[in-house]
Order: structure tokens, then sequence, then C-alpha cells
């Protein structure tokens, strides 16, 4: 059977049989740094021409369909494009802020992925605090919004950032507390633990109700933090036409592009490993023929497959609803989100407690 | 109470948004539903009336129906129009107006068809073309008689 | 009553500061002239308080052809065109406005056969004004699937002008006497194709949009316009009618054909966004029944009066109104007896319907006057004419 573990244990050992361990380790970062960055320009290459795809479909026309066989690199000439162009900086930007902030947000992005484990046994770094150090650090993105906005020194820019912050900030109180609901069920940080107890069952089947409530309530908080619509006033196109980004041309404006999509990306893998149950095959109760034929199917393949399907979900939202106030996002946040997130993590205590999940 | 409104609020909050997404997922699911037409390749055949750009019809002998009386000239409101006469001497020997040059300039005209139904021997008419895009100003000022061609018998 | 109450202390500020309305932390900002929620060439310098808007401006004159002096130097029969570049969406009314002002002074009267075509034309030309707005409206307030969906029913309505009028957009089909040419003999058919597509597809757009929970509490409750205060900024059409205003120039001055078709005015009282939103769909659906009231019942006969070939106004003056998509159009010629107008006026209904706009928008956020500028359906070259 495929399997990614087998490929990455026969590296290790041939790595340390064939230099001393300090200079296998090096080694062994530059391997994850490089397939980090590849996976990086995967991620966006797909991501994109997925969305184009999507967005087409919904709004009765093909979407891109010259480039390629049926516009499959599309992309790659939008990138190429984009690489050739001229990357202006403002007069009156504040010239370090403004060429730092796109770095500071991708290399966030990129940090966030050292404890998600693409498939069985395959993980950058299993942490045992996983899911806490996913929460901080993609947090610190807003961080670089907020200096893209200021140093463009622009108003539109401005206005964009400061609602970022707003509502960044408030959407990872929602986000944390459906988290935390897992958490309170698995009784581990640890990413790898929690996909290890839904070897039974996902957390969405055998958790009942409350469970359901938090993974939608986290959906709605991760479309919000990762700037997408209907929450996209960071960007609100009709309304400060670009936002953060107005004044980022060429390359760096690719990066923020490439952020928001590996952003989207992480956290629908975040949902799927805590919800969905990574890369764990759906196995129901005693069908084992059933389940025989599931334990076929690649890790790797399930753990891609159910993050792809939540992206879908969230591409799906921003094709058919309008955009939020921002008054009103925050009222959805603080009215709506907050106490119903509170009152269901105690649901969920009491659910685990009592040890009425199956 | 309060609560009561609370959740049925919610609720119908979230059903709204569901019947949205339904639609949306409809049209990603039916691809027949698709009207994008892929233009350079699939050329829809324009109607008869559809207004392009000023022709003026010749037969197989080189002939126009065109006088040179200008009302095409006069009826336009950019003066898009500008015919340009000679005398032609007839068999008979009488001296006659007629057409020496009909000069039309595509980039003033806004195909509001007021020359054609001026024109009292339809000499013009309009044509079914639009890709008029060129890469010289100057192609866009035409001469629509042929050269050589003449009146055609008949016509008054 | 918060916003009220904002108002008038900004008011009292304003005043305590020699009627200057800035203020030390307001932001100045330049919605326009490219700006994508202007569509067009619009120009706002709006004035914010953190997200709130403390005043609104509209700076015009982007697009500005000098139309009404171009109209000057052209004869009756040539100027009508130049009127489709006006309200560019709703080109046939403005050119029927026109055509109507002309054979007023030349007292002609037009065949019905002509007077029916030209209210179907009118019609359709709302019908699909109106499905642009729609989708229009949506993306100004973010939803971008609408848009299309919109276009596809107006590609209908295009295909159908294409065929009878010759053109999609400016069509130059009203002539003074009627009509340029007789319909296409598709026509008929064609409309009746469409009008059973679009009675599936208007509900499609209320499942879509009008029940959508974002899109409701983005439009209730934000822009209020009173009764008082749209009559006093001259507000006509669609704007007008959320207020309450009966002002539908086709009940209450009806012409051609129209004190014999069956419709209703839709008047909404409530005056906000949604009340102007919900207005305009229903509308639709009058428009929809009209057609449908009269496209088997085209009189035979011509479909032009026989006009003189240059055409001689009398000497006067000469007024005549219609109700576009976007509301009460005036054409209004002075003529001294000679072939071309001495002066011509359109009164034009986006200009009147954006004077009210500081008024709707202040003391709202900056997306709420996206939404604001959405339900006041501006076209800009008619508004700059």
């Amino acid at each position: 059977m495929f399997s990614l573990e087998s490929i990455t244990n026969s590296i290790q050992t041939w790595l340390n049989n064939t230099f001393n361990p300090t200079i296998a380790l090096l080694f062994e970062c530059v391997i994850v740094g490089v397939l980090v960055i590849s996976l990086f320009a995967v991620l966006g290459l797909v991501l994109v021409l997925m969305e184009r795809k999507v967005s087409a479909y919904m709004q009765i026309r093909l979407g891109p369909n010259r480039v390629g066989p049926g516009g499959s690199l599309q992309t790659v000439a939008d990138t190429l494009k984009l690489v050739v162009k001229e990357g202006l900086t403002p007069d009156g930007a504040d010239k370090f802020l403004f060429n730092l902030a796109p770095f500071l947000v991708i290399i966030i992005s990129m940090l966030v992925l050292a404890p998600i484990p693409f498939a069985k046994n395959f993980q950058i770094l299993d942490i045992n605090i996983g899911v806490l150090y996913v929460s901080a650090v993609s947090s610190v993105s807003v961080i670089g919004i907020l200096m893209a906005g200021w140093a463009s020194n622009n108003k539109y820019s401005l206005l964009g950032a400061m609602r970022s912050g707003a509502q960044i900030v408030s959407y990872e109180l929602s986000a944390g507390l459906a988290v935390l609901s897992i958490v309170v069920l698995t009784g581990s940080l640890q990413l790898s633990d929690i996909i290890a107890s839904q070897q039974n069952g996902w957390w969405i089947f055998k958790g009942h109700i409350p469970v359901i409530i938090s993974f939608v309530i986290f959906i709605i908080a991760v479309t919000a933090e990762t700037n997408r619509a209907p929450f996209d006033l960071a960007e609100a196109e009709s309304e400060l036409t670009a936002g953060f980004h107005t004044e980022y041309s060429g390359m760096k404006f690719a990066l923020f592009f490439l952020a928001e999509y590996v952003n989207i990306f992480i956290v629908c893998s975040i949902g799927a490993i805590l919800f969905l149950g990574g890369w764990m095959p759906l196995h129901i109760g005693n069908w084992n023929g059933f389940n025989h034929v599931m334990d076929y199917i690649p890790s790797s393949v399930w753990f891609i497959g159910k993050v792809f399907f939540l992206i879908f979900v969230i591409m799906w939202f921003r094709w058919t609803f309008p955009r939020l106030r921002i008054d009103q996002l925050l009222n959805l946040e603080w009215k709506y989100l907050l106490p119903i997130s509170m009152l269901n993590l105690l649901l969920t205590t009491l659910i685990t407690i009592m040890g009425w999940h199956f | 109470m309060f609560l009561k409104d609370y959740i049925s609020d919610v609720f119908n909050a979230t059903k709204s948004l569901l019947k949205g997404m339904r639609r949306t997922g409809y049209y990603f699911t039916h691809h027949k539903e698709i009207i994008t037409q892929q233009y350079p390749e699939v050329k829809q055949a324009l109607p008869e009336r559809f207004r392009g750009e000023v022709v003026m019809p010749h037969d197989e002998n080189n002939e126009h129906a065109c006088t040179g009386c200008t009302a095409c000239e006069l009826a336009c409101p950019n003066a898009t129009i500008k015919i340009i006469t000679k005398f032609d001497v007839t068999p008979d020997g009488k001296k006659k107006k007629a057409l020496d040059t009909f000069v039309y300039h595509l980039e003033l005209c806004t195909m509001c068809n007021l020359c054609v139904q001026a024109c009292p021997t339809d000499a013009i008419k309009m044509a079914q073309t639009f890709e008029h895009s060129v890469y010289d100003r100057s192609r866009l000022t035409k001469k629509l008689n042929e050269p050589g061609s003449k009146i055609r018998a008949g016509v008054e | 009553m918060y916003r009220e109450t904002q108002i008038i202390k900004h008011a009292q500020k304003a005043s305590s500061n020699g009627g200057n309305l800035e203020e030390a932390g307001d932001l100045v900002i330049n919605v326009g002239p490219q700006h994508p929620s202007t569509h067009g060439v619009l120009h706002l310098v709006i004035t914010l308080h953190g997200e709130t808007i403390k005043n609104v401006e509209p700076h015009l004159g982007y697009i500005h052809r000098s139309i009404e002096k171009m109209c000057e130097s052209l004869s009756y029969r040539q100027f009508i065109y130049v009127t489709s570049r006006m309200d560019y969406l709703s080109s046939h009314i403005n050119n029927h406005g026109c055509a109507m002002c002309v054979e007023k002074g030349l007292q002609v009267e037009i065949p019905p056969r002509a007077k029916v075509i030209r209210v179907l034309m009118d019609e359709l030309t709302r019908l699909a004004s109106h499905q642009l707005w729609w989708g229009a409206m949506a993306m100004d307030v973010g939803a971008l699937t609408p848009f299309f969906h919109a276009f596809r029913e107006r590609e209908m309505i295009n295909d159908i002008m294409e065929e009878t009028c010759g053109a999609r957009l400016t069509m130059n089909y009203m002539v003074p006497g009627g009509v340029m040419y007789d319909i296409h003999p598709n026509f008929q058919k064609r409309v009746k194709e469409f009008i059973e597509e679009f009675k599936k597809k208007i509900d499609e757009y209320d499942e879509l949009v009008t029940g959508n929970i974002i899109f409701q509490n983005r439009m209730k409750g934000v822009g209020y316009l009173t009764k008082e205060d749209a009559i006093s900024y001259g507000c006509t059409g669609p704007t007008a009618r959320g207020s309450g205003v009966s002002c539908d120039i086709r009940k209450l001055y009806p012409y051609e054909v129209y004190d014999q078709v069956q419709f209703n005015e839709i008047i909404e009282t409530d005056g906000d966004c949604f009340a102007r939103y919900l207005v305009r769909m229903q509308e639709m659906r009058q428009s929809l029944s009209m057609v449908e009231q009269l496209i088997d019942n085209i009189p035979e006969g011509d479909f032009q009066a026989k006009t003189k070939a240059v055409l001689k106004l009398p000497k006067g003056e000469f007024y005549s109104k219609i109700e576009t998509a976007r509301g009460e159009f005036g054409v209004y010629i002075v003529s001294e007896g000679g072939t071309t107008p001495y002066r011509i006026k359109f009164r034009s209904p986006g200009f009147s319907n954006l004077s009210a706009l500081n008024h709707m928008a202040k003391g709202y956020k900056i997306g709420d006057l996206v939404a604001i500028m959405g339900t006041l359906d501006l076209v800009i070259p008619d508004i700059d004419r």
C-alpha cells in the first residue's frame, strides 16, 4: 500500500547512516524547507484555479479555459505576469514596513504548517501543544495586515487594516472556543493524539450536536479570520477598492494573495483534523468489509480530500453571500457566536464528564 | 420569550442562507446552464437588422445605386459621411451630377441608421460586422464606392 | 435614535466651528472618480469619523459632454440619438421622451401600432435596466454571483432588441412619428419565450438575494428618506416611491397606451434601502405583466406616421415627461421655428436622486454608503449629461 511514512523513514535512515546526526538534521531541514515552499507554490496554483473554476460554474460561465488543457495553466501564466510586473512603492509609504509586510504574512502561514499531519505519521513536527501553537501563531498574521495598511500611506488601506484587526481579534475567540470543545473531548493538545482519538469515528459523528455546532462556528470563524467573503471587510472591493493591499503590485501583491489561499488551506486542514478525523479513513461501526475498503485509500488522499471539501464549502460561501457591514460583523461575533460557543463548550464538557459520546 | 425569538432568528437566518447556497449549488452541478459562448471559435449569426457599419452594396457589374444626392450627409448627426461629387457627361451630351467618392468615417459613426433611412435609392445599408479594430486610425476612414464603379442604369 | 443625536451633535459642532465640518480625527476620502462602487466616473468626497460618514459631497462633471448644447446644433430627427448616451440603460425611454416632445410640437398623432410597440419596448428596457441594477446592487453589497445571473436574462432582452432595433444598447429606434422599423417577425415569439423564462428566474432572484438574511440586514434601516425629503429633493422614480411618494408618470399622466393596460404603481412607505429595493423588484413583475398584456394585442397598421423630411417645430416651448427606469425624465424644447431647437433642457432623474445622497448617507457607515448608492441606481452619464 502506498504510504508516505515509509518514504520519510527510508530517507531518514539513509541520511543518518551516511552522515553524522547534525549534518543529517541540517539536510532534513533543507528538504522540509524545499517541500514547504513547493507546497506553497502548488497550493497557490491549485487553489486559485479552483476558486476561479468554482466561481465560474456558480456564475454560469466557463472560467479560465485558454491556457493549457481546460485552463489548468492559467495561474502559472498569471504568476509569470505578476513576477515581471514592477513592484511599486508609494512615495509617502514607510518603505521598510511596506516591503516587510507581505513577507511577514507569508512567513506566518509557513510557520503554521509545521504541526499539520498530512498523512499517517507524516508531519514536520509533532508538538505536544499543536492546537495552541496553531491558534497562537495564526493570530499573528493580523500584524502583517496592520503593517501593510499602515505603511501604505493610503486611507483605504488604513481602514481595511483597522477593520481586519477588529475582525481577526474578535473571531479568534469563537474559533478558539470551538477548537477547545474538541480538546476537551480528546483531552490532548497534540494533533496526532486528536487524530488517534478518532480511530473509531470522526468527532463530528460521535460528538453529538455540540460538536456539530462547534464545527459550524469554527467554519464561520475561520472564514472571518482568513478575510474571506462574506467577511472580506478588510479588502471589501466595493467599499475600499482592495483594502489593505490597495497599494501593492507585482510579486508583493502575489504574496498577499498566496498567503490568503494558504491560510484557507491551513484553517481547513485544522478543521479536517479536529472534526473530520484528519487522515483517518471513514469507518462505519461494524461494517468490516466497508471499513476494509476505506483503509485501502491512502491516508494522504483522505486528508487532502477532506481539506478540499472544506475549502469548497468556504468558496461556496464566498460566491453566494453578500458582505456584512462592520458593525454587523462584530454583532454576529459578540452577540451570537461567542455566547453560543461558550454554552456549547459547557455542554461538551458535560458530555465528556458523563461519557455520553461514543 | 426572548430566548424563543433568539433561536427562531438564528434558525430563519440559517435557512435563508442555505436557500441561497442551494441555488448556487444547483448551478455549480448543472453545467448545461452555462451560457458563455467561446467567442472567436463560435460566432453567433447576427440578425439582419444589426447595425455594424455602413456599406454600399455593388452588384456583379460593379454598379451601385448612389446618385450623390447628399441626403445621407445631411441626415448624419456627426459628419460621418462626406460625399464628393463630379459631373458626368451623359450620352446625349448633358452634364449630370454623379458620385465621385463616398467617404465614410467609421471612427465617427454612432450607427444611428439615420443615413440609411434618409437614402432615397437604398444605395447604402448597414452591414453585420462588428470587429472594427485596426492598428492605424487612418484605416477607419473608408471609401465606400468601389474603384471604377458607376451608377446603376435606371436609378434616379 | 443614536443616529439623530449624532447628526444634531455634529451640526452643533459645525455651527460653532464656523460651518467647517472637518475636525481633528476626521478622515477625508475621495471615492472615485475611479472606484468599483461608483458605477462610473462619479467623484464623492466623503468625510469620515472612524467608519461613520459625516458628509458626502458629490463632485460632478467627469463625463460631461454638453449634450444639451450639442442638441442645439442638431435637427429634430438627429438629436434623438444623442439622448441614448445619457441614461444608457434606458436609452429607449429617453428616445421615446424626446420623440414625444417633438411630436407634441409637430402635433402629430402617432398610429396605434407604434404606440403599443413603443410601450412594449419601454417596458422591456425597464426590465433590462432593473435586471442590471439588481445585479449591480448585489455586487455593491458584496455578492458577485447575482450579477451574472442578472446578465443572463438581460441578454435575452438585448437579443430581442438587437433583432428588432438593430442595436443592443443605444437603439435609436424611436423617431418622431413612430418607430424606425416594424417589429421583427420573431419578436412576439421571442418575447413570449422571455416572459416564460423570466417568470421562473425572478423567483430565483428572490431566493438568492431578497430573502438572504445578510442582504436584508444590510438593507433594512439604512439610508432613510422621508416622504417630505423625497419631495423636497425632487426625487422621482423608485427612489421616491420607496418613500411613499406617488410619482409614477405612467399612472399620473398616462402617455401612449399606459391608460389601457393594467398595472399597479408600486409604493413602499418604509423609505429605507430595502423599500427601494422592493419597489424595483415588484416593478419588474409589473413590467412583465404589462408586456404580457400587450404582446398579443399589437394592433395592425402603420408603424410610423407620415412626417415631413425636414421637421420644423413652430415657435414656442414644449415639454414632455416620461417615466424612465430611474424616474421622471423631462424634455424641454424652446423652438424659434427653425429646424434645430433654440434651447434644449433635459430633466434627468439621476441628478435629483443623487442630490439626496448626502442627506441619506449621513450618520451611516461606509458600507451603507455603497448600499445607498446602489439603491439610488445611479447612471453617471445621466447625471452629468
